[in-house]
């Protein structure tokens, strides 16, 4: 599998407490990668050193065999690496339509445009046909700050998906979801992402939604990744569920 | 027909009228739409950056920089040109503006808002201070030639020729921000004042839209400045760029209203009939009511005078 993302040796400091210990990670083009660990084991920190939001203190991240790691968030976004949020980034009080189509004219050829209308025939009729892709249609003109949370999870997901990204990280993409919904949200997601050349990388809580849904486990603890492998193997490893699951649970790879 | 249309023909419409009345009103009315509309395009220069979260208390650099930059050019160059004077002062502040918006767009909020009346403040001491420009007391400005034509003795120094390019300047200026706000960048400063790091993340650079904003407001800003000492036929600090005219900006546009690009214009043409009115009548209370004015727009119409025409149109839509 050619490796699109590349992390070599990441660390990062926040006074005493080491949020990255040599951390290398790659991530290869339709590879999906679920990233595990007990709260403040350093996955979110991981995805912000990767998007530009924080630098690390050494170490490098490469796309496509460039350094990025000195980069700004919007020039990461800009080559192709889009990311969703724990707390869903979005604009809150717009419509859901009104996020997506900026969302849109920002991704398009627009992004400098001054004169050019944001609102025309076609780029409508293309944020409502993302509407109906991630199945968000119902809430089109209802302020975005007041919907669920799983609705607001997909509106952030969705916009980051917009600019046709090559890698696509999700920070807890289910979380605030409910139990019953967790499974269809994240069908809708790998639904829209099926038959594009993105590769994924996905913090989860949820043990039955990463044994669904990655093809490739990272656990992480205390900074450090912990094992790295398949599945079926990493979230039966008792080492691993002792320091990142805490349970008995058995869990198989059930992934279509 | 769609509200943006609406706007379109509502604004050209407007245009047809004021230049059609202009013969058959009296001198003090036609002068009062021509401050209203000079004014107002400083309040729609608000309006941009206040549509991106971002409200400026230092506006009267802006202006000051467009009526010197005119005056300047009248008196000192030897410009007589209407339209050449108004594009030095539009020019003067133009060029502030892009060189403070390397500095002024990296900050949000009061500090902001105070960087801006720190530098407005800064260009009054100046002024205050140059006994070359008159200090306080500024200095006047000739009445200028259009196209090399002098109005004459006979017409009042608002000519025909002056209100109708302020009319028309306004029309194409108010159209263009219209068009630039429906625009993928005009939208951004909606998607910022939202939140800004999802703008970083879509790939848009949050510090460059605010500054093509921060350019465009200053420009009208100057423009309106440039009018209106055409307008007046004299310049000082206090009248340009003292806090107080700055404050007076911010206060127009609350009270229009940031919904629509006209909103400026009526809130300004309603502050300066308000404003004549009661310096007559009420000449010891004038700043009372402007006070009182103030505190029942935040109470009752926090999204200003557009806002009952906003609600009317949703009304007419459900019925």
């Amino acid at each position: 599998m050619n490796t699109a993302l590349e992390a070599v040796g990441i660390n990062k400091r926040f006074g005493a407490v080491s949020a990255a210990s040599d951390v290398s990670v790659s991530l290869g083009i339709n590879e999906v990668l679920g990233i595990i660990g007990a709260n403040g084991a350093g996955k979110t920190t991981f995805l912000n050193i990767v998007t530009g939001y924080l630098k690390p203190d050494s170490g490098v991240i490469r796309y496509r065999g460039r350094n990025i790691t000195t980069l700004e968030p919007r020039k990461i976004t800009q080559l192709g690496i889009h990311r969703s949020f724990q707390i869903p980034q979005i604009f809150p009080k717009l419509s859901v339509f009104d996020n997506i189509l900026i969302a849109l004219g920002i991704a398009g050829s627009g992004r400098k445009s001054v004169w050019r209308p944001l609102l025309t025939g076609d780029s409508g009729d293309a944020a409502d046909a993302i509407l109906v892709r991630y199945r968000i249609s119902d809430y089109r003109d209802r302020e975005a700050g007041l919907l669920p949370q799983g609705i607001r999870k997909l509106l952030d997901i969705a916009m980051a998906m917009v600019g046709s990204p090559n890698i696509l990280l999700l920070d807890e993409p289910t979380s605030g979801v409910s139990a019953d919904e967790k499974m269809i949200m994240m069908d809708t997601i790998m639904d829209v992402l099926g038959g594009s050349e993105v590769g994924v990388l996905f913090v989860e809580h949820d043990m039955e939604v990463v044994a669904r849904y990655a093809n490739r486990v990272l656990a992480f603890s205390d900074g450090k990744i912990v094992a790295d492998g398949l599945p079926e193997k990493i979230l039966n490893d008792p080492e691993v569920r002792g320091l990142v699951i805490g349970n008995e649970l058995r869990v198989g790879s059930n992934r279509e | 027909m769609t509200l943006k249309n609406r706007t379109v023909w509502c604004l050209t419409i407007a245009l047809v009228l004021l230049v059609a009345v202009q013969p058959v009103l009296p001198g003090w009315a036609v002068n009062m739409i021509a401050m209203s509309l000079s004014n107002g395009l400083v309040v729609l220069g608000l309006l941009v950056i206040m549509r991106a979260g971002l409200v400026s208390f230092g506006h009267g650099l802006y202006f000051g920089l467009g009526g010197y930059g005119t005056a300047l050019g009248a008196v000192f160059l030897g410009i007589t040109d209407a339209f050449v004077l108004v594009l030095l002062g539009v020019i003067a502040s133009t060029v502030v503006a892009f060189i403070l918006s390397f500095m002024i767009a990296r900050y949000r909020g009061i500090f902001f808002a105070l960087l801006n009346l720190a530098f407005s403040m800064l260009l009054f001491g100046i002024l205050v201070n140059s006994i070359v420009l008159g200090s306080t007391d500024g200095f006047s400005v000739p009445v200028p030639s259009y196209f090399g034509y002098v109005p004459s003795s006979a017409e009042t120094r608002v000519s025909f020729l002056l209100y109708g390019m302020i009319c028309l300047v306004v029309y194409v200026s108010t159209l263009a921000v219209h068009r630039y706000l429906h625009s993928t960048m005009g939208y951004i400063g909606e998607a910022i004042r939202e939140n800004e790091v999802r703008v970083d993340y879509l790939g848009a650079s949050v510090k460059q839209a605010i500054m093509v904003k921060y350019i465009i407001s200053a420009t009208l800003a100057g423009m309106g400045g440039a009018f209106t000492v055409l307008l007046i036929g004299h310049v000082t600090p206090e009248d340009t760029v003292y806090w107080t005219r700055s404050g007076e900006f911010v206060f127009v546009a609350i009270l229009s209203g940031t919904g629509n690009v006209a909103a400026p214009f009526l809130g300004s043409a309603m502050f300066e009939l308000v404003r004549t009115y009661a310096l007559q009548y009420a000449p010891e209370v004038w700043q009372l009511l402007l006070g009182a004015t103030l505190l029942l727009m935040i109470m009752f119409l926090p999204n200003g005078l557009w806002s009952l025409i906003q609600s009317n149109d949703r009304k007419r839509e459900q019925t």
